[in-house]
């Protein structure tokens, strides 16, 4: 079934991790190719009791995320589906050659998993909160970027990766996520979901900004300005009409991300409309700056990525318009 | 395939390679050579393959993680009929099918893409690896260069393979001393590489590489190997059995004349080295 959108967005109560590791064993129970790779987080991915139980198709890499990536490039020439897992920070820049050129050059089919997006991975800090991981993926040719916005999704991107082929790079929160999509949703790579329709501006956000440019919608409706959100979980390849139509229905556009503006979400979006339909718009996200250590809460504020800072970046557009 | 002819295929790969690139005048000559008499033991008759269907499961696999050697596996591949000897005259050209360094996607027979060092070799890893989760008996061969065994990489996959047992993985070291700024001592100290890799849980040993025998003995004492991975180091003469390359210092990378090709064919075909 196609995707249906909550009525009431509701905080999750199941962590994403959980669904990671169960969505996997039940996917190994019927096909013995898939085989999940770690680096040493299996306490952290939700894998280690799969481990105990099943140490052949839950592998245990250690701490060696290079190699990690190599052994998941070799399996694949055997007819093996690889799911190889670390925090954001390593499964991206810390393997970036070797996802280039043992994955991305050598038209690998590895599923590259990094965990813990931008401010999500809290207490961990700055060395471990990648607010570049998702641009530096794609600038691999073929690499398909996306991030699971709920669990739901993510269940059904992990399904839908087993059967298709090429790389991908799938950007997970490891906690709870705010529960956008009704269980059995469905979602098409490469396609945005539109989570409300509206006349005056549009917001579009991926992961974790996707909740709270819900909840920015909620306040400009306040102020009688109607937004349309789209939830553009494949950052590459991007929806190119999705963007343009939203944008010619609108003539605003403001994009939210966990991430680096920088190459992320807001200059995908902005790539398209320069080219395509040139609209005022505004970019929420990491200014070009470090991480550093406090609670999602903390960082979200920190570094001004939420409800209220995106309903400003509207009204700061919708200014311009 | 017994000795004397695995010896006059070695000797015909090198001059198969010299006449692919007597017109183009240049290229990674000194680790070619080097590596071409264990080549001529893997392809005349060590390895399991198809060269009509490169891509059959059945084969064993073969990684070239020293990527620039990859003329010498062109060579290889050429002489036993995957594309035709013609296509070695077009190394290097633009648009080809036969890069610099190995390139899954282009050429056929070529197991895995290799140049970032380090890489080909956690490739083979996952290889084995993959086979044995499928329980599938293959076996899986790579070479490493000995400059290459600076880059931390071959050891994180060092460590792995016997970590997960991998018995059908045999690697060499293609240790001829040499890398791309001088003597391999000169940029970074060795040591012991046989005695490393044991270390490491791997079952090592030194051999010649310019012996074919002795080739192909350690490699039978491999594949008694029931739960470690094998790692052979040949010692090898960079620029081997090609005059103008051998002697050379500085031979990573050469550029030659068609007369110098010619005379080095010259000497291979009478049978000097």
């Amino acid at each position: 079934m196609p995707y249906t959108v909550r009525t009431q967005l509701t905080p999750g109560e199941t962590e994403m991790r959980k669904v990671y590791a169960a969505t996997l064993a039940d996917m190994i129970s019927k096909n013995s190719k898939v085989v999940a790779l770690s680096a040493d987080l299996m306490s952290s991915d939700g894998t280690q009791a799969n481990h105990k139980k099943d140490p052949v198709h839950f592998v245990q890499a250690g701490i060696q995320e290079a190699n990690m990536i190599g052994v998941a490039a070799g399996m694949s020439l055997t007819g093996i589906i690889p799911y190889a897992h670390s925090f954001a920070c390593f499964a991206s820049r810390r393997v970036y050659d070797q996802a280039f050129i043992s994955v991305g050059f050598a038209q690998c089919n590895v599923r590259i998993v990094g965990s813990d997006p931008g401010i999500t991975a809290t207490y961990n800090g700055g060395t471990h909160m990648p607010f570049e991981d998702a641009g530096l993926m794609r600038l691999i040719p073929g690499m398909t970027v996306v991030e699971p916005t709920d669990v739901v999704m993510l269940e059904d991107i992990l399904r839908q990766t087993e059967t298709l082929q090429g790389s991908f790079y799938i950007r997970m929160a490891r906690k709870e996520a705010v529960n956008i999509y009704e269980p059995g949703s469905t979602f098409e790579l490469g396609k945005a979901a539109k989570l409300r329709d509206g006349k005056d501006v549009t917001l579009i956000a991926s992961g974790y900004c996707v909740a709270e440019a819900m909840t920015a919608a909620g306040m400009l409706a306040k102020q009688g300005i109607e937004a349309t959100v789209l939830d553009m979980y494949t950052l590459k390849p991007i929806d190119r009409e999705a963007i343009v139509a939203a944008a010619r229905a609108t003539g605003a556009v403001v994009t939210a991300e966990n991430h680096n503006i920088l190459n992320g979400l807001g200059s995908a979006v902005a790539e398209v409309l320069a080219e395509e339909y040139p609209t005022p718009m505004g970019r929420v996200g990491i200014q070009d700056q470090y991480g550093e250590v406090g609670t999602l809460d903390y960082l979200r504020d920190r570094f001004g990525i939420g409800a209220q800072n995106i309903a400003d970046k509207a009204l700061d557009v919708l200014k311009r318009k | 395939m017994v000795q004397e002819d695995t010896r006059a295929f070695a000797q015909t790969l090198r001059i198969e390679l010299l006449r692919g690139l007597r017109d183009v005048g240049q290229g990674h000559l000194g680790g070619a050579m080097s590596v071409m008499d264990l080549l001529a033991v893997l392809y005349g008759g060590e390895m399991k393959i198809d060269p009509q269907n490169p891509g059959w499961d059945g084969r064993d696999y073969f990684v070239l993680s020293k990527g620039h050697a990859g003329p010498a596996l062109y060579t290889a591949l050429a002489v036993k009929g995957y594309f035709p000897l013609d296509w070695l005259k077009t190394i290097n050209s633009n648009g080809t099918r036969l890069p610099s360094h190995c390139d899954r996607t282009k050429t056929p027979g070529v197991d895995m893409s290799a140049g970032s060092l380090g890489q080909g070799f956690s490739a083979a890893v996952g290889i084995a690896h993959g086979l044995k989760v499928q329980g599938k008996d293959n076996y899986v061969y790579t070479v490493v260069g000995d400059g290459e065994c600076n880059e931390g990489q071959v050891w994180e996959a060092a460590l792995y393979a016997p970590s997960h047992r991998l018995n059908h993985l045999i690697a060499f070291v293609d240790k001829n001393g040499k890398q791309l700024d001088g003597p391999t001592d000169d940029v970074l100290v060795l040591g012991d590489l046989r005695q490393k890799f044991e270390d490491f849980g791997w079952f090592a040993l030194d051999v010649d590489g310019h012996d074919t025998d002795a080739i192909r003995a350690a490699i039978a004492r491999g594949k008694q190997q029931t739960d470690k991975p094998t790692m052979i180091i040949l010692h090898t003469v960079k620029g081997k059995g090609c005059s103008f390359v051998e002697h050379e210092l500085n031979n990573h990378h050469a550029r030659f004349t068609a007369a110098q090709a010619d005379e080095a064919i010259a000497a291979l075909e009478k049978g000097g080295c």
